[in-house]
This record gives C-alpha cells, structure tokens and sequence, in this order.
C-alpha cells in the first residue's frame, strides 16, 4: 500500500453500545475494535520515519512498530512491543486523553483525522488478556534491597512493576481495601472495567510484589518507619485525593456530595448494586454536576445511570475550554447530559431537613485570558436563577492528601502542599525517598503519573546501586526530552 | 483476614468484640478509630479503638446494634473473622495534665469515653467520670470506668440505676459542688453533646466531644464525613474526630447522619427479614 491509498481509508469507529441503551448500564461503553476494524486502522499509519507521534506519548511507546506488528497480524508482538515502555497498556487504551497527546501530533492528522493510537493499544491490551496467556516478563537477580511504594495508583503500580524487574523487593502500601487508585474508586466500570486493573493487579502480585491493604501511611507507619525498619528506598503516589469545595452556602446540605464521595459510593464501594451490596447512593430526580473535566463527565454519567431523570452540568467557561477527554463529553451529550455552559452554582438551597433542593446560579461571560491562557470568565449582574433539584455533585477538582508530608516533616511541600520533587529524577527533599503523579504534579493523567513511576523506578535503581548518586546533581535535560515535556 | 478472639453481650443491643489486628493495637493511641468491612459486599463501618492488648496484638471494640453492619457482627463468633480493618485513624486525644477532668459517657459513648479517660489518668489527671443511659440494662462498663476515675457519678433517664437524671444534671452537681474542672469530655448521641456543650459554655469550661458522621475512606478523600466548626468545613476523620465542642454545628451533624436513612432502614430490614426466613427454614 502507498502512503496515498493509505490516506485515504477513513479512521475507524470503534463499535459501542447505542446511547439510550448504555445510559442505563455499567457495561463498558466501546466494545473495542474487532480484529477486521484493528487490520484497517493500523494500516492507516505511514510508518513515519521520524514518527512525530511518540513525541506525544508520555512513556515513549514505539508506536510504528507496535501497529506495524497489528497490520501484519502479529498481535502477539505487538503487545510485547508495547509493553517494554507501558506496563498498563489496556488502562492508557481507554482513558489518555489521544487527542492531546500522541494522537495529536501524529502526521496523517494534518490532512485527515489521525491514526487512532490509543483504540490499537487498547486492542492488542485486550487480546492478550482475553487470551489468557500473559507473559511474564524475566526478573533480574534478586539485588537485596527493599523498595516500599506508597499508594497503588498508576504511578505506584508502574514503578513497582519496573523496580521488581530489576530485581528489587517490592512492597506497596495502599490506604484503601482495592488497589489500583483513581483507577479503581473514581474511574466507573463504564469507561475502564474493574476486572481490567485486578488483572493488572493481580500480575503484578504474581511477578511477587507484595501488596498491604488497608494501611495508611502516616497512621499506621509513617515514612521514617518504613525507613528505619529496613526499607532501603521510597515511592511516594499517593494521588490527589482531597476534594475541593468552593465553600459557598449550602455546601454541606444532605444530598451535595464531592465527586470523590459519588464516584468511591458507585465504584469502590458498588451502591448501584444496593441493597445486595450495603452503601447506599442517592436515588435522585435532578442532578446538578458541577465542573468541566473527566471527574464532572464521570459524575454525570453515573448519575443517569443511577436513575436520574435530568443531569445538569454545570460549568462557568464554554465548551471550548472543558478540559474532560472530548470523547467523553461527546459521550454524556448522546447520554442525554444537559450542559449549562457559562453558568455558575453562587448557594444552595435546603429544606427543613437540611436536604438539597435547589440551588441559585448565575451566568457569566467570557472576558479577558487568565493565567492558564483560558478566558476567565465573568458574573453578569442580574442574571441569577434557581433550579430545583436533589442531588449537587461537586466536581472542580481536587487538592493533595496531606497524611504523608504532615507526617514527615523534612519532606519539602510546595504552597499547595504537593511534595517538591524534580520531576526529571522523581528525588524529594528527603533522602531516599522519591514521588511521583499527582501528588506532585496536581490532578493531572494517568499516562503522566505512569511516566513518573518509570522515572522514578529508574532512579531508585541508580540511588540502590550507588548511594552516592543521591548527592550528584541530575543531568542536564536533553534538548529533545524538553521537547517532550513542552508536548 | 482479622480473626475474631472473643464476643461479649455488654446489654441489650450491646456488644464487645475483641479482634486481631497486631500492628493498629501496636501503634493506636487513646481517641483513634478503625474501619471496618466485613465481608465483600459490607459498608465500610468506623469504630472507635476502645481498648488494645499489644501483646496479644488485638483491638477491642463495644458497638450498638442499629442497622445492617452492627446486626452482622453481633452475629459473628470467636474464630469468624473481618475482611477489612484499617486504622488507626483520626487524631489522637491531646493527652496532658490538666488537673480535674470529667469524662461524661452517654450510652455508646461509654465505649469512646473509656480510653480517653483512662489515658488521661495515666497522664496524673484526677478523672471524674460520669455515665449515662437510659435504664439500667443499657448500662455497661461500669466497672471498667470505675477502676480508672478517681470517682465515678451514674445516672439513668428512669432511675432505675444510680442517680435519677441526665448527665447534664449530674455536671451541674459537680460545678455546684465546687469542682474546678480543667476539661470535660462528652461523647454520647448528639443530643446529650450538645446540651453539655451548652451547660459548659456557660461556666466557661473547655469541652470535646467526639462525632461520629458517616464516613467511607476515614483518609480525607470523599468528604462525605464533613462537619462544621467555629464556621469552618472540616473532615472529622482526619481533623478530628474530636473538636471543641463550643464551636461545632451539632444540628448540621445531626442532619448528615440522617442523609441514608430510608436505606439503611430498608437494608436492615431486609436482613431482619432474611435471618428469620432462614429460621423459619432451619425449623
Ligand atoms: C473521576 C476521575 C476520572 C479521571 N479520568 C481520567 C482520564 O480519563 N484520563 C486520564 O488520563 N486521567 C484521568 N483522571 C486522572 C488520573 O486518574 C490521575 O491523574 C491518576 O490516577 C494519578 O495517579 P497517581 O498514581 O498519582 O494517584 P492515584 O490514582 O490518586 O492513586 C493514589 C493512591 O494512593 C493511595 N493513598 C493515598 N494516601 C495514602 C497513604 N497515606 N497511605 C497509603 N496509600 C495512600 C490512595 O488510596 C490511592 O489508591 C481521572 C481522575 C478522576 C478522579
Ligand atoms: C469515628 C466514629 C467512631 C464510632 N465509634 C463507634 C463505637 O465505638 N461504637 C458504636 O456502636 N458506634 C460507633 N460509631 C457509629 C457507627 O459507625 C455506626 O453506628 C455504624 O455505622 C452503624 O452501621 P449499621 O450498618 O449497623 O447501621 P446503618 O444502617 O448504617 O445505620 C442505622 C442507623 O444508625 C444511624 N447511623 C448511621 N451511621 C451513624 C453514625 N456514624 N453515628 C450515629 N448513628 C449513625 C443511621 O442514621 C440509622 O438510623 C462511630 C462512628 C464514627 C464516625
Ligand atoms: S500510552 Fe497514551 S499517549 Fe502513549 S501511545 Fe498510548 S494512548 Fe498514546
Ligand atoms: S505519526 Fe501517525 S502515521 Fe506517523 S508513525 Fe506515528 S501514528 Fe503512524
Ligand atoms: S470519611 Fe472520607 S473524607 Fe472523611
């Protein structure tokens, strides 16, 4: 095939449940591409000699090769390919943000839509898992150090995987009775199956990681007991898990919830299944979800799915500036999610039983760019209104846990409190202790707290190996990795 | 897996529980709590560390029977065990000598007053202790209190037991009495918190109380356990669960705890209604 004849096939659909059907279950939303549709796609790409694509892909995956193998068939090969730079390959498939990311810097993009990256690895992720036959990968010789990893999101899951293939112990400390982080108590079962991050869970426990629940630390050890009882290094991926108010009246009414609070209820804890499960949720008539990002969309998502009649979104910028994966808004607008754009909730309304019933907002305008670069948006005088309504969901955002850096006091927090670390080596202020993914970079993606979890993987490696390295300053970054990270 | 050791019927609807769990008995400190999970498809439950036996590495909790959970644990015997238990949460007491403290335990709240008071006499404090319950039966723990306070007031609401009378009522005897009390410690249901709360306000003496909202993670993730103190949202499992009980909104609490109620009656009832089937099946 030519570059030409290849620019023409138009980028394949993912096949997925129809809107009105998949808005009243929890079953995964894409189906995920078919061996034919995968075949098409990949010979959609141009196998660009400077692939401008892994610029794009925080992990550096070797994309041409990996859908050159899908193209020729050998999907087997492709996963393996994949795998040498992404330990969680059927989680990035699903949930990075493509369009941000590799997929926007991939060159069919200029003249039509881009190769779809992410739908292929999520194809061969799936083939093998649903082969059964995952292969382990080789370890290293035992080096006799101890590792401990605290938190099992994906920083912490990925670089326990690496540093256990170097060789080293590894013990992961989560606060929760599941491992796996957002990936588990806030991503919903629709957008990223349970049973796909046990499985990644589940193997890493195989390669002989140990994995304690229900230990939080700082309660129960904290960093310097880990420390001192023998742990020769730490990862610290303890996410951004604290949510955010805007502290107006009313917040704290029965029936406004964090988004945390919604999600964990639904995912963690399965209220969809109450009573046979015992937490229970709202059954609510009207909901109001306030944010704009994959937190806001998630809510939303679950609440239709949870029995609302009407889901309200409410946001103060325009859709423009949303900054939820576009799949996904795409999604909860088929669902039925009604967009209240350039609106903002001011207080909320209670009964006499201290119950949500409605809430006061105001509209805005778009004015002048702010920092970030958005146009920050405006109240207009005189344009309040109240909607009846359940149920709040707040989603605009979430800080740092605090239970780890309030516990050790020579580890250095920035004016936010997430842990300073130089994100080109993952080292903190406290020797021997490395961090990584949101508690350092602020709600950020999971691709981005992979990536810290191999670099600090790396550099656990070199400190273990040779102590002195802690005190060496860090290499100066090459021109091209600040390309990547601009990316 | 935290295998269960010993069960207890303290009163009516009123239970002890003894379970392994050697590392939070090792490093848990008077006021904290755990959570629990019984099984796959359980709550995520908190209680209060009541007591701790580090050599024997277990944990012993006193609960009520109010709903689903505490009913399925009332069921369990020695040998059964928890799935989940994660703690110690919360901040400890702040734990001083003070002078003459009195520690005032109404119904539950006898099984959250007990360590604290029992951590302040080891700390040279002269404890007064106070217990409350509505009749005689309900009252449990009587000696355990006792052997730790320098004095110990009881009172039922019937007078059935001890002093005829509220807890507040047996303060005010206290404070007429001349005591010059340096702290009180409330913990009971929300009503008797916040009268004493009032009562102390009113002779200016400093008072904690300890909340008990529903909660989920007990890590500060989901907020679902906010309150609001001297104005502020704060979340009781990483903030508290004590706090000054001169600032706290005691009615916001009081209409958080009855967000679920319908469910939780629902799902208790269904329960009821299963284990008695299973009765009527067994005979
Ligand atoms: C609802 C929702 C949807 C999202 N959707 C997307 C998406 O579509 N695409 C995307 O790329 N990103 C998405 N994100 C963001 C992404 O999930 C996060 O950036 C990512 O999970 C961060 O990973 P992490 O490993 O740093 O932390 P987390 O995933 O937050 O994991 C931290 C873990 O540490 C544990 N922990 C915390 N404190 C302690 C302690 N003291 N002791 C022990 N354990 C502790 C926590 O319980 C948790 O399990 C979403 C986030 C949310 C909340
Ligand atoms: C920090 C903390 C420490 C606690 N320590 C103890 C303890 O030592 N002993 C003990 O018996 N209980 C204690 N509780 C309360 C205990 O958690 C609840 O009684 C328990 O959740 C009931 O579970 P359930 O499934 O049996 O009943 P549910 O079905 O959850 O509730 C049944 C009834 O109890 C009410 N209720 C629910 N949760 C609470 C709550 N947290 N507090 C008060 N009422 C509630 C409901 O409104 C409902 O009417 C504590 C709570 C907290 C937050
Ligand atoms: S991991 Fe994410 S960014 Fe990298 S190639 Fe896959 S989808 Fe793209
Ligand atoms: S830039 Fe696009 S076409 Fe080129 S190698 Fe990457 S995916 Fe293929
Ligand atoms: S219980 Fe979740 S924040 Fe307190």
């Amino acid at each position: 095939m030519d570059p030409k004849e290849r620019m023409k096939i138009p980028r394949q659909k993912m096949p997925e449940q129809k809107p009105d059907v998949r808005a009243k279950n929890f079953n995964e939303v894409p189906f995920g591409y078919t061996e034919e549709l995968a075949l098409k796609e990949a010979n959609r790409c141009l196998q660009c000699k400077k692939p401008s694509c892994m610029k794009g892909c925080p992990v550096e995956i070797n994309i041409p090769s990996f859908i050159k193998l899908i193209a020729e068939g050998h999907h087997w090969e492709a996963i393996r390919k994949i795998k040498e730079t992404n330990s969680l390959p059927a989680v990035c498939g699903r949930v990075c943000p493509q369009e941000s990311q590799c997929e926007s810097y991939c060159i069919v993009g200029k003249k039509a839509e881009p190769v779809a990256i992410g739908r292929l690895e999520r194809f061969a992720a799936d083939y093998e898992r649903r082969s059964g036959k995952v292969v382990k990968p080789g370890l290293a010789p035992p080096t006799g150090k101890r590792v401990a990893i605290v938190g099992s999101g994906p920083a912490g899951l990925t670089a326990a995987g690496d540093l256990i293939r170097m060789g080293h112990k590894v013990v992961i400390f989560e606060a929760l009775h599941k491992a796996g982080g957002v990936l588990v108590y806030g991503i919903p079962e629709f957008r990223l199956p349970k049973e796909i991050v046990q499985a990644e869970v589940d193997f890493l426990a195989d390669l002989g990681i140990e994995i304690h629940l229900n230990t939080v630390v700082g309660k129960a050890d904290t960093l310097d007991d880990l420390l001192s009882d023998g742990f020769d290094a730490i990862f610290v991926g303890t996410g951004a898990g604290a949510p955010l108010f805007m502290n107006i009246p009313g917040e704290n009414l029965s029936g406004v919830y964090s988004a945390n609070e919604y999600l964990t209820r639904s995912n963690l804890m399965k209220a969809y299944l109450f009573p046979d499960y015992d937490t229970p949720i709202a059954t609510s008539r009207i909901v109001a979800v306030v944010g704009g990002g994959n937190v806001a969309m998630d809510s939303a998502r679950t609440a239709l799915r949870l029995g609302a009649e009407q889901v309200h979104l409410i946001y103060r910028r325009s859709k423009e500036e949303m900054p939820a994966r576009s799949e996904e808004v795409h999604h909860a607008e088929e669902e039925g999610v009604i967009f209240d754009l350039l609106t903002n909730p001011i207080r909320y309304i209670g009964d006499d039983k201290g119950r949500v019933v409605a809430v006061e907002c105001q509209k805005m305008e778009l004015g002048e760019p702010d920092q970030s670069g958005r146009r920050r948006p405006v109240p207009i005088k005189g344009s309040e209104y109240t909607m009846e309504l359940d149920t709040v969901i707040v989603a605009i955002g979430n800080g740092p846990n605090p239970l780890v850096p309030s516990t050790t006091p020579d580890l250095e927090v920035n004016r936010k409190g997430n842990i300073t670390a130089d994100l080109q080596t993952c080292k903190t202020s406290k020797r021997g202790v490395f961090a990584g993914g949101d508690i350092v970079r602020g709600a950020a993606t999971v691709i981005l707290a992979m990536g810290d979890g191999k670099v600090a993987a790396r550099s656990i490696d070199a400190y273990l190996k040779d102590p002195g390295w802690w005190d060496r300053p860090a290499p100066e970054p090459t021109p091209e990795k600040e390309e990547k990270k601009a990316g | 897996m935290h295998k269960i050791v010993r069960t207890d019927t303290l009163a009516p609807s009123m239970f002890l529980m003894e379970l392994e769990a050697p590392k939070i008995a090792e490093k848990r400190k008077a006021g904290q709590f755990i959570i629990l999970r019984i099984d796959e498809k359980g709550e995520r439950v908190p209680f209060t560390i009541s007591d701790s036996d580090t050599a024997r590495g277990t944990l012993t909790l006193i609960y009520q029977v109010v709903g689903k959970t505490t009913a399925q644990m009332s069921a369990l015997r020695v040998g059964d065990s928890i799935l989940d238990v994660v703690g110690p949460l919360g901040k400890p007491t702040h734990i001083e000598n003070f002078g003459t403290v009195c520690c005032i335990g109404g119904g539950t709240g006898i099984a959250i007053a007990y360590p604290i008071a029992k951590a302040l006499g080891g700390a040279g404090n002269t404890v007064i202790s106070i217990l409350g319950a509505r009749t005689k039966d309900l009252l449990f723990y009587e000696d355990e209190v006792r052997a730790i306070s320098n004095e110990l007031l009881v009172c039922t609401d019937d007078g059935s037991y001890g002093q005829k009378g509220l807890v507040t009522e047996m303060l005010k005897q206290l404070i007429d009495r001349g005591e010059k009390l340096k702290m009180v410690v409330a913990i009971g249901p929300v009503p008797m918190m916040k009268f004493v709360a009032r009562m102390t306000k009113e002779y200016e003496i400093p008072t904690i109380v300890s909340l008990n909202p529903i909660m989920i993670d007990g890590s500060g993730m989901c907020g679902c356990c906010r309150v609001s103190v001297g104005g502020a949202t704060k979340f009781v499992c990483v903030d508290g669960p004590e706090f000054d009980a001169h600032q706290v909104d005691f009615e916001l609490l009081t209409k958080r705890l009855a967000t679920y109620r319908d469910k939780e009656t629902e799902s208790y009832n269904r329960y009821k209604h299963s284990k008695e089937e299973c009765k009527i099946g067994r005979g």
